[in-house]
């Protein structure tokens, strides 16, 4: 009893913690950028390919294995390079102050074209990069055994989390992001250049779901199709959260990795869609999530 | 709406059918079925248009798609009912009926919350579908042949009919939506989208006005998903898949909320982009789609329905 309640937190726990990763780039771009971004799970995607092509070519050159793990941050950080201005400067940039939903549907586009992307630069086949993820041994915890790779991805989740708050909150940098955030009209005139935090926010975003790709890929088989699922729940995490709300994003993950993880050992059928209930529920109590401050009604 | 423009209305709508219909004779069989298929998904492009004229952008529409089109096939293959216009009538009034159910849980929400509520419904419905191996899960089924007032018709002329049929139908759901438009529910939907505050101070209720148009949404989508299962002749969970939703989102916005018959001139575009690139570059069929949707929402931000607005208002003029 007591075993199965310390794995389905700790499985929890580690879901969470991906999806956290996810999320919280997410989060951050809608906060900064007002875009809700679905093209967030294609540039996970490219993350998971960029470590599944880059750590064999490490592993071929012979260097100590510890070093992987820089590899594996160079992978995301190389498709957040590239990334990055495609996106914001070429395409998002036009339809900045229009609509949410036609946002909604431009990167929904660009998630297509993604897809397809993925497909012409590293084929249909699977790709396995399983050896970072026994780098740190396993962990004996009462009868349970845990790979020690899976319980870091906890860690670097929380630091992660940590890092974006007190940039964010104790820097000044962090704090003209958040003066952009209330309102970039008065930034603007205060002196501060709006597109160079919207370049950084983006890149800051876009980094994020390729890191949580490329320490995802190892656990996983990185294939055409990752990115579906990744889009549909990191939405569900940020929709229970708030939108562009970081605390918020700690729960929403929390919430929906224990069901998830709850789910899995109870009630394997309601797997697939408990997620939407979480996340229907929450908007049943709390129609702007459990983190959004009320808003002034326009008259 | 004046007695007039409605009789307008009538006239150019009866001409636009007659032509399709004279027009579905001589061309090859292929185009017969790319128009039947973007008349299913225009239909649901019109349901979120009606939406798009009350403010809200239902990102979930798949919903009813597959409701509508599980309705005609579960009808087919359980109780032995082929006819193809009274499927497409029940789906309509069932995907109706439940959309009526499910509209003052999502009449609260508005934006970006309508739109993720409305997917999360659609996803459910996935999730439960891809379960329910009775209805055969993921692969889905197989319809029955389809028939019309009893005959079922050969196989070479079976796919011409079902194109005459969708678009008579689809034809007087047009023109009643038209009317519904310029009636008082309909054009107050449209203050709504301005000002929903001022709406109510007015004493007329946005929320009731939605729940409306929810439903309406919800009957069209329906009867587009009823009409697209027939059509291809196979139904199955994708229908309800969120990709599919996006493009529902994706032909309203190419059309924009102006314009009725631009909602169908979308559907057209899309299926035919599809099915071109799905022939040609069959590896790479998304990415051309992707690229042109960016392109479409670029150059034509407000819409199709604009151009065509612009050109009767120009014609009016003189």
């Amino acid at each position: 009893m007591i075993d199965e309640i310390l794995t389905i937190i700790l499985d929890g726990a580690i879901y969470a913690s991906w999806l956290f990763i996810v999320a919280l780039g997410l989060t951050f771009v809608f906060g900064v950028l007002k875009i809700l971004n679905i093209a967030h799970g294609g540039i996970y995607a490219l993350g998971a390919y960029s470590t599944a092509t880059l750590v064999p070519i490490f592993y071929s050159l012979g260097m100590p294995d510890q070093l992987v793990i820089l590899t594996m941050l160079v992978s995301a950080l190389a498709v957040a390079i590239v990334i990055t201005p495609i996106m914001e400067r070429g395409i998002l940039r036009r339809f900045y102050g229009q609509d949410e939903v036609l946002i909604v549907l431009v990167t929904y586009a660009i998630y297509l074209v993604l897809e397809d992307v993925q497909k012409l630069i590293w084929g249909m086949n699977s790709l396995y990069v399983y050896e970072p993820r026994e780098l740190l041994g396993a962990l004996e915890l009462g009868s349970l055994y845990y790979v020690g790779y899976d319980l870091a991805l906890i860690g670097l989740a929380i630091f992660c989390g940590l890092l974006l708050w007190l940039v964010l909150n104790k820097t000044k940098s962090g704090k003209i992001v958040l003066a952009v955030i209330h309102n970039p009209e008065i930034s603007g005139c205060m002196g501060v250049n709006i597109n160079k935090v919207y370049l950084a926010a983006f890149f800051v975003g876009a980094f994020l779901a390729a890191l949580a790709g490329s320490f995802t890929a190892p656990l996983i088989s990185v294939q055409v199709g990752i990115s579906v699922a990744v889009v549909i729940e990191s939405f569900a995490v940020v929709i229970i959260g708030g939108l562009g709300s970081i605390p918020g994003a700690v729960i929403g993950a929390l919430i929906i990795g224990m069901a998830r993880a709850a789910c899995v050992h109870k009630l394997p059928e309601a797997e697939i869609f408990i997620m939407y209930f979480c996340m229907a529920g929450m908007l049943i109590f709390r129609p702007k999530g459990l983190f959004q401050g009320t808003q002034a009604r326009k008259i | 709406m004046p007695l007039k423009l409605l009789n307008n209305v009538i006239f150019q709508s009866i001409f636009l059918m007659s032509l399709l219909i004279v027009v579905g004779v001589f061309i090859p069989n292929w185009l017969v079925f790319v128009i039947t298929k973007a008349i299913a998904y225009g239909l649901v492009g019109l349901g979120i248009i009606t939406l798009m004229r009350g403010g809200l952008v239902s990102f979930g529409q798949g919903f009813v798609f597959g409701i509508g089109g599980y309705t005609a096939g579960l009808l087919g293959t359980q109780a032995g009912l082929t006819d193809a216009m009274l499927l497409l009538f029940i789906s309509f009034l069932f995907t109706g009926f439940i959309g009526l159910i499910i509209a003052p849980l999502l009449a609260r929400y508005r934006d970006i919350f309508f739109a993720m509520l409305s997917l999360a419904c659609s996803m459910v419905l996935y999730g439960i579908l891809i379960k329910i191996d009775a209805i055969g899960g993921s692969d889905g089924f197989v319809l029955p042949e389809s028939t019309y007032f009893g005959i079922s018709p050969s196989p070479e002329y079976a796919d011409y009919i079902l194109y005459v049929v969708s678009i008579l139908m689809t034809g007087v759901v047009s023109i009643l939506l038209r009317y519904y438009y310029n009636s008082t529910p309909g054009l107050i939907a449209l203050a709504v989208r301005e000002n929903e505050l001022r709406v109510e101070y007015l004493g007329s209720s946005a929320f009731n006005v939605t729940v409306l148009n929810f439903t309406i949404a919800a009957g069209l989508g329906g009867m587009g998903g009823a009409l697209n299962g027939i059509a291809l002749g196979h139904i199955d969970p994708e229908f309800t898949y969120w990709t599919t939703s996006g493009e529902f989102v994706f032909i309203s916005i190419l059309a924009g909320y102006l314009s009725v018959p631009a909602v169908f001139l979308a559907a057209l575009l899309l299926e035919l982009v599809r099915s071109f690139s799905g022939r040609y570059f069959p590896d790479t069929w998304q990415l051309i789609l992707g690229v042109f949707l960016i392109l479409s929402i670029i150059f034509i931000p407000s819409g199709i329905g604009s151009f065509f607005k612009q050109f009767f208002d120009k014609f009016k003029n003189k």
